[in-house]
């Protein structure tokens, strides 16, 4: 039986394998420094790039941790100040029934909220919508990290009459700040990859934009675009697009397990 | 609260005196001012006062921000979807027109689809979640147990899109020319209304499969946490009754666990309900509810990115809002289930 888990295990990681490895085959040749400096090509002509929705998605990124960060870290001190209270189990839980929000409810609601009002899909609105993907991430996570402070450290900083506020902020948070940063990155790994909330706010653009004010290209919209249309080359496009896409995803994985790793010794969760 | 002594540092005065506090250090009477005359370079206590009462009122507004956006997106997103439930009923759930020309809208085909492809989905991926995890709890070598376990989870790292992409160039074709003959000839199965018809690819089982990949890692996640938060007492005992290993496993340590590994398969079940993107390119998009799992079909939150660009007449528009209330509705109590039965565990988990 002791076999049939280990088969199990290895079962589960062949699905990781396969994919990354057809994806290589796939995309490597797609790849190129064009891929990252040109404009998509209009339909029959083989080559260009996708600069436009790498900088989209770049500055999707910002709005999204623009907006979220800050709610998300500041609930997450808020968490664990005041831990066992019932405001703060209850913001966890809804915290975390918000994290399994599927990703384009949040995209509807976004159109609802800021895209029909205003009568125009908007960079704004779609980075907005990952920003909001990314508070149940950042509190929780943060929540984490700040609960393995010691507590003598607090009390030293207070015994030294340093005010709550900058306690927190300088002690506490600062002691923490390798955890933060590493689920602030998994938060973003995660939203860089979401497709559903841009859809219909985000939207996508075939043309250079990096106006917040109006649409924008993003990387996930154009694979999605890409890969169910019926021309060849920009199949090939899609997978140089999800190549990328999936390399950016697991650079920051990556590194954000390490920075865990060499932070708490045993490392990540 | 826990230095409760050093917010009491009197009455607060005037800000002009609380300054020359921080300065001359006088008022012997308080002990709070003695520790401040010690790190002068400080604040005053009482500025400080002022200034922990603002910190925590922006702690407090950023925490109630999460309850206030649930909310807002629950009466956003319902009160958007009210015309088309309002117009149709019960009917919107249990009827499967969808006809935009007409304006006729039952979603019923999306709803089976979402719980059909779902459930496909955790029939596949649970046996094997369970297995990876009591491998990596109980099984594995130490060194092997963390290099394993970040692969796994890298699996829901990679994005949806992305599963989407290879399951149209790779698990499409491989439906048409292996899995869907053999199940349905090799194994006869053909034979039952649930694998019969032609082997297209884009289906229902095409779903549930790509779905089965994504969920596992959530699966796994929770159920090696959970399995690992079971006290070592537990395992001994069972071995000091003479059982084996896997008796003690399955007797002791599963059963011990067995509510926070149910949490963790519903946690599951919530991610695959919501699925859109790799769903969307899979599924067919067929408004069509056939006994076949060859066939293809809709789930909701597919219905919603494909045909939501599309919408122009408002009940259109209000009927995919409708959608997605229902599916926000069914997600939110599922979720809330799974986190319950996982934090009654007690377990670490953050999947």
């Amino acid at each position: 039986m002791i076999t049939v888990t280990c088969i199990a295990a290895t079962l589960a990681v062949v699905p990781l394998v396969v994919i990354l490895a057809y994806l290589m085959k796939q995309g490597a040749g797609a790849v190129s420094l064009d891929f990252f400096t040109h404009m998509p090509k209009p339909v029959g002509e083989a080559g260009g790039g996708m600069a436009n929705a790498i900088v989209g998605t770049l500055i999707l990124i910002g709005i999204a941790a623009a907006f979220g960060l800050p709610i998300g870290i500041g609930a997450g001190l808020y968490l664990a100040e005041h831990r066992g209270t019932r405001l703060a189990n209850l913001v966890r839980f809804l915290a975390d029934v918000l994290n399994g929000l599927p990703s384009i409810v949040m995209g509807i609601f976004a159109w609802q909220f800021l895209v029909r009002p205003f009568g125009r899909f908007t960079a704004l609105a779609g980075g907005a919508a990952l920003g909001a993907m990314m508070i149940p991430l950042v509190s929780r996570t943060t929540e984490e990290m700040v609960r393995t402070v010691p507590q003598a450290l607090r009390e030293a900083a207070l015994a030294l009459g340093y005010p709550r506020w900058r306690t927190s902020l300088q002690i506490v948070l600062r002691t923490s700040l390798g955890g933060i940063v590493t689920g602030v990155l998994v938060a973003v790994a995660r939203v860089a990859g979401e497709t559903a909330p841009l859809l219909f706010t985000a939207f996508g653009n075939t043309f250079w934009s990096t106006s917040l004010n109006q649409p924008i290209a993003a990387l996930p919209l154009q694979i999605f675009t890409y890969a169910i249309s019926p021309y060849d080359e920009w199949h090939a496009q899609a997978w140089a697009g999800a190549l990328v896409l999936i390399g950016l995803v697991l650079v920051i994985s990556v590194t954000a397990r390490f920075v865990t790793r060499s932070r708490h010794g045993a490392g990540g969760d | 609260m826990t230095h409760p002594q050093l917010d009491s540092a009197g009455a607060p005065p005037t800000p002009k005196e609380s300054r020359a506090f921080t300065t001359i250090s006088l008022a012997p009477s308080s002990p709070a001012v003695t520790r401040q005359g010690a790190a002068r370079h400080l604040p005053s206590i009482e500025g400080s006062v002022v200034a922990d009462r603002v910190y925590q009122f922006a702690l407090l507004f950023f925490a109630l921000c999460v309850p206030a956006l649930l909310l807002v997106i629950f009466l956003e997103v319902g009160r958007a979807g009210w015309p088309a439930l309002h117009t149709f009923g019960l009917n919107f759930l249990t009827t499967s027109a969808w006809d935009p020309v007409k304006g006729q809208f039952g979603a019923a085909p999306a709803i089976v689809g979402t719980l059909l492809t779902s459930l496909i989905a955790l029939v596949l991926a649970t046996p094997l979640a369970l297995g990876a995890a009591i491998f990596l709890s109980e099984f594995s070598p130490a060194w092997l147990r963390q290099p394993l376990s970040f692969l796994i989870d890298l699996l829901a790292a990679v994005p949806s899109v992305v599963y989407g992409l290879w399951a149209v160039f790779f698990l499409l074709p491989l439906m048409r020319t292996s899995i869907m003959p053999f199940l349905r000839d090799t194994l006869h199965l053909g034979a039952t209304p649930f694998f019969a018809g032609p082997a297209y690819g884009p289906s229902v089982l095409a779903a549930g499969m790509i779905l089965a990949i994504m969920v596992l890692p959530y699966i796994a996640a929770v159920s090696r946490e959970v399995l690992l938060a079971v006290p070592r007492a537990q395992r001994e005992a069972a071995l000091a009754l003479g059982a084996t290993r896997w008796e003690a496993i399955t007797g002791a340590v599963v059963p011990y666990a067995r509510t926070g590994i149910l949490g963790g398969v519903i946690l599951g079940l919530g991610r695959a309900l919501g699925e859109t993107m790799a769903v969307t390119m899979v599924i067919g998009n067929r408004h069509e509810i056939s006994a076949s799992l060859f066939a293809p079909g809709y789930t909701m939150a597919s219905l919603i990115a494909n045909e939501f660009s599309e919408a122009t007449t408002d009940i259109h528009i209000s009927a995919l809002m409708a959608v997605g209330f229902v599916l926000l509705l069914i997600t939110l109590i599922v979720n809330a289930v799974a986190r319950w039965m996982v934090s009654r565990m007690g377990a670490d988990v953050r999947a």
